[in-house]
């Protein structure tokens, strides 16, 4: 019994040591402890776990921070994985946002129909995933007031869009009806260019800068929580801020 | 509830448990806090960059065949992984600081001329070192590392969600200045824990004790000047 026990603790400390030493050697050799599957489904989970503590935090009637005019940057960063010349073209005349999922009328729309829509102007911090952040000043319709005209089904979960240069992604209904998530036609009083996504971005205050896709094709309500581009990668889905 | 200490010294199991679940935490967190840091330095004119290599979040090239990215997503889920641990660690040890009286008996009281005397004696290599009884230096750095840990969980929050807590974003001075803060807690507590680990290793008593929970005599030099 005495004996027993003795192994036992043996056991224990060379099961300790080596767990140290293990430790020690994931960290000096940069080694891929990180990308083992079991490693990569817990930190899935935890992610997932977070987009549930995220949506609980999220309120509609709390506003991100607001800024003066003065504030916004003029020079706005060009973000994309791909440099300006490359990026989508969408000529105005043959334009057309269209709609899929649970949405009453799914007519496409023209650039014109989209910028009838009553507007508003709001300056607002832009955080991006990657630590940098920048003020601007976007003016555009509220995105509640666009799935509302269309006859979106505003009980469904989720809202997904495809963008013209291969990127998609997705939000939760919460936030797409929030009163500061914009289709952002403008930034800093004039039309946005195509570098920054003409005919509109989706601006979203409340919502990392991945999360505030350019060059939209699509707009489509569902109850299947859909991907996205960097989501896909590893990303956190919520992404709120 | 039981004493923090046995009469020996010894850390009680739980106390154990408590600081070895923070140890994991707050590696994990600067670990991967330092990949996050230099993706985008929250102090660009500082010449600092963190090696890729000692950061956690998996070598880049592997990142980029299985996630087609460079391993700025693994850095994160990491990081908004255990931040629970390290907060609800925290939280634990907090509340089990208070109703031990751990914090009263052990770290209290200290005040700025003890410390001063203290720190001289230890210069001078006349402070003895008895299992579970805290100079203080000691006490002084004990409360000042709890400080720094609420403080870095604080502007991590406001980084976090600088839209849905702004008062607490507006409190750290904003966005951007909340993430030098943030940088600057991490900075101490990785100061504490250099410190710390050194003298850990120089009193391996210590070691011993919090590791197994089992007194190891040992006739040392320190000892001798008690």
């Amino acid at each position: 019994m005495k004996q027993d026990s003795l192994i036992a603790q043996i056991e224990r400390r060379s099961f300790l040591r080596q767990s140290l030493s293990l430790g020690a050697l994931t960290l000096l050799t940069g080694c891929d402890l990180s990308n083992e599957d079991q490693v990569q489904s817990v930190l899935q989970r935890m992610s997932q776990w977070n987009d549930r503590a995220q949506a609980w935090l999220f309120s509609g009637a709390t506003l991100a921070p607001t800024f003066a005019a003065s504030q916004a940057v003029k020079d706005f960063r060009y973000n994309a994985f791909f440099p300006e010349d490359k990026a989508p073209l969408l000529k105005e005349e043959d334009y057309r946002l269209r709609f899929a999922g649970l949405i009453a009328d799914r007519r496409p729309w023209t650039v014109e129909q989209l910028y009838a829509l009553p507007q508003v102007t709001q300056v607002t911090r832009h955080v991006c995933v990657e630590g940098w952040s920048m003020i601007g000043q976007w003016s555009g319709a509220p995105f509640a007031s666009l799935l509302k005209a269309v006859g979106a089904d505003l009980t469904a979960s989720y809202v997904g869009y495809e963008c013209a240069d291969g990127y998609y992604g997705s939000i939760d209904m919460p936030t797409a009806l929030h009163p500061q998530t914009l289709l952002a036609f403008k930034l800093s009083d004039q039309i946005l260019p195509r570098k920054y996504g003409f005919p509109f971005k989706l601006r979203i205050p409340t919502k990392l800068g991945f999360k505030n896709p350019k060059w939209i094709t699509t707009f489509y309500v569902t109850n299947r929580k859909p991907g996205g581009f960097w989501e896909d990668r590893g990303y956190n889905w919520f992404s709120g801020i | 509830m039981t004493d923090a200490h046995t009469k020996e010294g010894i850390p009680s199991g739980f106390l154990r448990s408590l600081h070895w679940l923070n140890a994991l935490a707050i590696l994990i967190m600067v670990g991967s806090g330092w990949r996050i840091y230099s993706w985008y330095p929250a102090l660009p004119s500082v010449p600092l960059e963190f090696p890729w290599a000692i950061t956690l979040g998996g070598a880049t090239g592997i990142n980029e065949d299985l996630h087609n990215e460079w391993g700025l997503a693994n850095a994160l889920a990491w990081h908004f992984g255990a931040m629970w641990l390290l907060v609800i660690n925290f939280l634990a040890y907090l509340c089990y600081g208070i109703a031990t009286q751990h914090f009263r008996r052990d770290f209290l009281p200290v005040g700025p001329t003890m410390v001063f005397r203290d720190l001289l004696a230890a210069l001078r290599g006349r402070l003895g070192h008895r299992l579970g009884h805290y100079n203080a230096v000691q006490k002084a750095l004990y409360w000042a590392v709890i400080a720094a840990i609420l403080v870095t969980i604080l502007s991590g929050l406001a980084i976090w969600k600088p839209a849905q807590l702004h008062g607490l974003t507006s409190l750290f001075g904003g966005y951007e200045f909340a993430r030098v803060v943030h940088f600057f807690g991490m900075a101490f507590i990785v100061g504490f824990v250099a410190i710390h680990v050194a003298l850990a290793l120089l009193v391996p008593e210590t070691l011993v004790a919090m590791l197994l929970g089992k007194a190891w005599h040992r006739k040392s030099p320190m000892e001798r000047t008690e």
